[in-house]
């Protein structure tokens, strides 16, 4: 049996569902100590509640991107173990820095965040979750700087067969780092800001909870507007970086058979794979080259130039990644990004003009953008990973070459449906306890003083509340 | 003493210092079913959810200790972390497997009121901390005993391979070990009725934990090289672990916790500081040909990458450490099982 098949399967689902939870940790994180911090500055309630309710949502989320963390951190033993040696010097080390800084970091203090509420004082406790929230970004840094060294391997040299670490620092400063770091992170930020968005609407068009809901759908359209066009602008550096480093990528990712100067933008490409050309396509002249330098001519190579450069360099072999699924990821990731760039826009034009009533439309439609970040996080991933194919290390080390040998077929096939199916379950468990949790909506701290939002529905609350 | 020697104490702290935090939350949720029996269904909740929830705060900060042991044996002794996690495949599925639903299971089962909801995920608590007490004290028995490892670093035998005598009985004794620190915990942090529980747990776990131990070190001495390594006498640490565990029966009888419990934590961080001693400088063992075991010089990094990484360790530790223990002196107190003190 092919244990390359499902050694590669087992990668893609559990990083793909790993990171369906991650960038909402990352956002969510500090919107929850966001608001956290506001009751303590001003000592209103209300966001003491908005930081409970959003909170308890964050936390069914946090605990998903933990327990899938975990295999993270092994299965590069398990499956990837010629991987493991071979960069293990240089691989290891962020991994094991991301534990030591950031694991730690986040799981004690949103222990403490969870059961210390009465226990601590109202400034310490913002503070847990600001500590948790710097944990699982500073988490999402390293995790980036040992990805890029797969994108782009820097800071070693080949001693015994094996990548030995040159200089710490060129690792932490690799130019992929600088861009898919604020790239990821932003995107994080999008995804968290569009779930507290979506949710706000649902209510809002219910007219529940009414000065919860606008409150929470403020601060999320103001930061998820600034998150979705520092996407695009972090996008766009990564894309010129790609073009730098990885050559092969781009040209798949723009279904760009040969090298163009000035370079055009594919708008649809229907594609002969086998035959490696266009059958239909619609392409934009110059615009690739604007996007690769900022300026209107520029060469950019073409897939079948760059494999006949890698024949050359490396020897036999198809150097050409999954073009199909590279392209139309590629435009997945762009597509959700641009419509999230309008929402976001429109989002902030409601907050902005304080547009609240009669809303309808926008209430109805913001749920369904909660999707979007989800879309384009996962294809964008896709996109990355598949598009360095046939590399796990760029220019260094082929995936075939990194599997651990010792693993048979049929152990990797049955770890795989095995992950899957607990996976899957507990899919369906986070999905039911989110959207039960998300629609009984707020448990409101009565105040003193007279409130203005008539539209105050006591929520039904579970009684572990 | 060289950096790489230094690693080798650096990961034997990290899986140490994972075995005493997490060893009493294992042990916690192994106790569940049997220390919350009741006639009625609402108070037995009530009295699962008083024992999940001091460890509720906990669980997960003490779990990082083994995923940073993980990551600290990928980045100093990749072949270590190769060899081992390629290797040992089926056994670590299913640790990785049981600690998932384990983790989830903490965080959902007061989630909802549907009792089968409840049932599902104390049966995933139950499981979730039962599998890996067991499955851990089966791999590091087989690490010092020795497995077939070849000349390229290659575990050549199965799953089954891993399952004899020896590690059977240790994975015993890290299950009954386990459950008994975690009886002692519960007596520490409870009231009422889960504290008599839980004293009366340990006082009653307490001997057939011995038995077992005691079968271990024997069968240690047939098993292993401990012979070679450390001697006839295996000097202070050993003993003193074993002195802490016996005189440990003494506090549990008359009911003074703290110290069963430190005593019980002494001799669990010894028990495994012996099976490091016994190792060094080897960290796996093979049965095929000494030459062939793999040891902190042939599995090592590079000696730049150590010198990083003990830099960053030394800085980083101490404030994980601190931190930690701060986070349970925060939760300090006995819980007492009332409604409003319940988070999970």
């Amino acid at each position: 049996m092919d244990s390359l098949l499902f050694a590669r399967a087992q990668f893609a689902i559990t990083t793909v569902y790993h990171f369906f939870f991650v960038p909402l940790t990352l956002g969510l994180s500090v919107l929850v100590a966001l608001m956290e911090t506001i009751y303590v500055r001003t000592g209103r309630v209300i966001y003491k509640d908005m930081a409970k309710f959003w909170g308890k949502l964050f936390v069914i989320n946090f605990a998903m991107g933990v327990v899938t963390g975990i295999v993270q951190e092994f299965q590069f033993g398990m499956n990837w173990s010629e991987y493991s040696r071979f960069v293990g010097d240089i691989f290891g080390a962020p991994l094991a820095i991301e534990a030591l800084l950031a694991f730690f970091l986040e799981s004690t203090f949103l222990g403490i965040w969870i059961f210390g509420w009465d226990k601590l004082s109202k400034g310490l406790h913002a503070l847990t979750m600001w500590m948790v929230a710097i944990g699982s970004n500073v988490s999402a840094l390293w995790i980036l700087i040992a990805n890029s060294f797969m994108q782009e391997p820097v800071g070693y040299t080949i001693r015994n067969g094996r990548a030995e670490m040159t200089d710490f620092f060129a690792l932490l400063l690799n130019p992929n780092v600088q861009v898919q770091f604020p790239h990821t992170v932003l995107a994080g930020f999008t995804t968290a800001a569009f779930f507290v968005m979506g949710i706000s609407a649902y209510h809002l068009m219910r007219k529940q909870n009414i000065e919860f809901f606008r409150r929470s759908f403020q601060m999320a359209a103001i930061v998820g507007a600034f998150a979705i066009i520092m996407v695009g602008l972090t996008g766009h550096s990564q894309a010129q970086e790609m073009v730098r480093s990885q050559p092969m990528k781009m040209a798949a990712a723009e279904a760009l058979w040969y090298t163009e100067d000035p370079a055009s933008f594919s708008i649809l490409t229907i594609g002969d794979l086998a035959q490696r050309r266009d059958v239909f396509a619609i392409r934009i002249p110059r615009l690739l080259s604007l996007l690769a330098y900022n300026q209107l001519s520029g060469e950019v190579k073409g897939i079948h130039d760059l494999q006949a450069e890698f024949e050359q360099q490396y020897g036999e072999g198809n150097y050409i990644p999954p073009v199909a699924v590279t392209y139309w990821t590629f435009r997945m990731m762009v597509g959700s990004g641009i419509l999230l760039g309008w929402f976001g826009l429109y989002a902030v034009f409601i907050v902005m003009a304080d547009l609240y009533d009669n809303r309808r439309w926008a209430w109805r439609i913001f749920p369904y953008t909660i999707a979007l970040p989800y879309l384009a996080n996962t294809s964008g991933w896709l996109m990355t990973e598949l598009g360095r194919a046939p590399w796990v290390v760029y220019g260094v080390m082929k995936i075939e070459d990194a599997i651990s040998p010792t693993v048979s077929g049929g152990m990797a096939l049955f770890t795989l449906v095995a992950f899957t199916l607990i996976y899957a379950s507990l899919m369906v468990a986070t999905i039911y306890l989110l959207r039960k949790f998300a629609i009984a909506g707020p448990k409101i701290t009565e105040v003193e003083e007279p409130k203005a939002d008539v539209g105050f529905v006591p929520a039904a609350q579970p009684a572990q509340d | 003493m060289d950096l790489n020697t230094v690693w080798f104490i650096l990961i034997a702290v990290l899986y140490i210092g994972f075995f005493v935090l997490e060893g009493f939350d294992f042990g916690v949720g192994m106790l569940l079913p049997f220390l919350s029996k009741h006639s009625d269904p609402q108070e037995q909740d009530r009295l699962r959810r008083t024992m999940i929830n001091n460890i509720g705060p906990h669980w997960d900060a003490n779990e990082v200790w083994l995923l940073t042991a993980g990551g600290a044996t990928f980045a100093a002794f990749p072949h270590w972390y190769a060899t081992l996690f390629s290797g040992f495949y089926l056994a670590l599925f299913l640790l990785l497997a049981a600690l998932i639903v384990r983790g989830v299971a903490f965080e959902f089962r007061s989630k909802d009121d549907n009792p089968r909801w409840r049932r599902l995920w104390d049966t995933c608590i139950f499981l979730g901390s039962a599998v890996p007490a067991l499955l851990l004290g089966v791999a590091f028995a087989n690490l010092v005993r020795g497995v077939p490892i070849d000349a390229e670093m290659h575990y050549v035998g199965t799953f089954f391979d891993l399952l004899n005598p020896y590690s059977i009985m240790a994975g015993l004794d890290t299950v009954l070990t386990f459950a008994l620190y975690g009886a002692i915990f519960l007596s520490l942090k409870t009231k009422g009725e889960v504290m008599e529980r839980a004293e009366s747990a340990a006082q009653r776990l307490w001997l057939p934990t011995l038995v077992v131990t005691v079968l271990v070190l024997i069968m240690t001495y047939f098993y292993t090289d401990i012979l070679t390594k450390l001697g006839v006498n295996p000097g202070f640490i050993p003993i003193a672990g074993a002195a802490a565990f016996l005189l440990s029966f003494y506090f549990i009888r008359r009911r003074q916790m703290g110290w069963a419990f430190i005593l019980v934590a002494v001799s669990i961080a010894f028990a495994f500081l012996s099976e490091f001693m016994i190792l060094f400088p080897r960290v796996m063992v093979s049965s095929l040909n000494p030459a062939w075991s793999l040891t902190i010089y042939n599995a090592a990094s590079s000696p730049y990458t150590l010198r990083v990484m003990t830099i960053i360790a030394v800085i980083f530790l101490p404030i994980v450490l601190a931190y930690q223990a701060w986070s349970y002196w925060v939760f300090r107190k006995r819980i007492s099982g009332l409604p409003e003190e319940l988070t999970y």
